[in-house]
């Protein structure tokens, strides 16, 4: 017998394999994506969590009014972040585009656009707060919109750390039409584009609902 | 079923039919009341869940990446589990590998109990009964003088074939299964989708163990 290998309960003979059994490679998807989504999905029920602490206060606590006197939610400012939000999905969608089709200069544009979206995002979020005239102590009402808002806000600047990765290296030409070259621009749009849905989700339920 | 978000682009569909489902919520809710808005978001969700099942039920149609072999040495993959010490295969793989240097790599899918046991990744005796198998069918092999090799593979059997050829470059492929009113594989087209997918010949070897008079394990 040549050889006898066991790649997935790690019974690999002695005399050809030492160390920690090989990783099982049995996946009809890349890792780095697959890690990415399993990441997304544990995401979604840390954001759940705190969904359901929100609408145990809206629906089971039921104060008479939403937001509660006197305060008042700047649903046309937060709207207007929104859509600049969203706009960076486009962005990353287009540098994306432009790699697969080998248009490096369009993923350099595309990555910048997106970078800058974001931050412009995460600026008037931290104005809103600054201006908003109430804080996380006041009432369960503002430990929840600061929760859930903060929660956000947090995930949008780990995507922007990755995306500063990703445009940094994409100046460096790492990057190349094929699937497997541009994972490292592909995997942070995934993750952006999760960080867009939560927003959508968290202004419509939160500001508008 | 396959997973409905597989890159970037998914991701930037949903973004878009999200955007446009909460683009009416916000409308809704604006001119009419929130409740209208509640309800609309509701049905909207239910409507999104069902499309997300339904497009996510079926196979995606792909092909499998081969290795390449170039050493003028012939490689047959064999792929079973209880039928891998078959008469009829071994029969089929003695055929194959005669006048010439031939290789044989054996993949036993290592299939759980359960659909419970699969879930809950309870699979530790399945491997080691494929593994007691596989080896015995290595031994039965190398007799017929044949060089010989295996490996556990997913318990998905394309899957563990995709697995095997990345890393075997194998020129035919020999899917083992019990007869047709008893195999599982054959119920899930396990054949068919390799022969869909896998630019080889795709040989289908069906094994009667009770009329072999084999005992499982």
């Amino acid at each position: 017998m040549e050889s006898a290998t066991v790649t997935l309960g790690g019974h690999a003979h002695e005399e050809e394999h030492h160390g920690p059994p090989e990783a099982n490679q049995s996946s009809r998807i890349d890792r780095q994506t697959l890690g990415i989504l399993l990441f997304i999905v544990s995401e979604v029920m840390l954001f759940g969590a705190f969904f359901a602490s929100y609408f145990f206060l809206r629906v089971v606590v039921d104060p008479p009014s939403w937001p509660p006197h006197p305060y008042e939610l700047p649903v046309a400012v937060a709207g207007v972040n929104t859509a600049i939000l969203v706009s960076s999905s486009f962005t990353i969608h287009y540098a994306l585009e432009s790699i697969r089709r080998g248009n490096r200069q369009g993923l350099k544009l595309g990555l910048v656009l997106t970078w800058l979206l974001g931050a412009t995002f995460l600026f008037i979020q931290v104005n809103e707060y600054v201006h908003i005239g109430f804080s996380a102590r006041d009432l369960a009402f503002g430990s929840i919109f600061y929760g859930l808002t903060g929660l956000h806000g947090a995930h949008v600047f780990v995507g922007l750390m990755l995306l500063s990765f990703a445009t940094i290296r994409a100046f460096r030409g790492h990057f190349g039409p094929a699937a497997k070259d541009h994972l490292g621009v592909e995997v942070p749009g995934i993750y952006w584009h999760f960080v867009d849905v939560m927003w959508i989700i968290v202004y419509t339920t939160v500001y508008i609902l | 079923m396959h997973n409905p978000l597989r890159s970037e682009a998914d991701a930037f569909r949903w973004v878009v039919v999200i955007g446009l489902g909460a683009v009416s919520v916000i409308g809704l809710t604006l001119l009419t009341r929130p409740v209208f808005g509640v309800v609309w978001a509701a049905l909207l969700i239910g409507f999104g869940v069902g499309v997300a099942y339904r497009s996510s039920r079926g196979s995606l149609p792909r092909s499998v990446e081969l290795t390449k072999g170039g050493d003028g040495r012939r490689r047959l993959l064999v792929v079973a589990n209880e039928t891998v010490g078959g008469e009829a295969l071994l029969e089929e793989i003695r055929n194959r590998g005669r006048g010439g240097d031939s290789e044989v790599m054996v993949v036993t899918p290592a299939l759980a109990a359960s659909r419970a046991a699969h879930w809950a990744s309870d699979v530790d005796e399945a491997i080691e009964l494929a593994r007691q198998r596989m080896e015995l069918s290595l031994i039965e092999i190398e007799r017929l003088g044949l060089k010989a090799k295996g490996e556990i593979g997913d318990s998905d059997p394309n899957v563990a074939i995709e697995d095997a050829l990345r890393v075997f470059p194998a020129d035919e492929i020999v899917i083992s299964t019990h007869p047709p009113d008893r195999s599982r594989w054959l119920e899930h087209e396990v054949v068919e989708r390799a022969r869909d997918e896998i630019d080889l010949p795709v040989t289908h070897v069906v094994v009667d163990l009770v009329a072999e008079g084999v005992t499982k394990n």
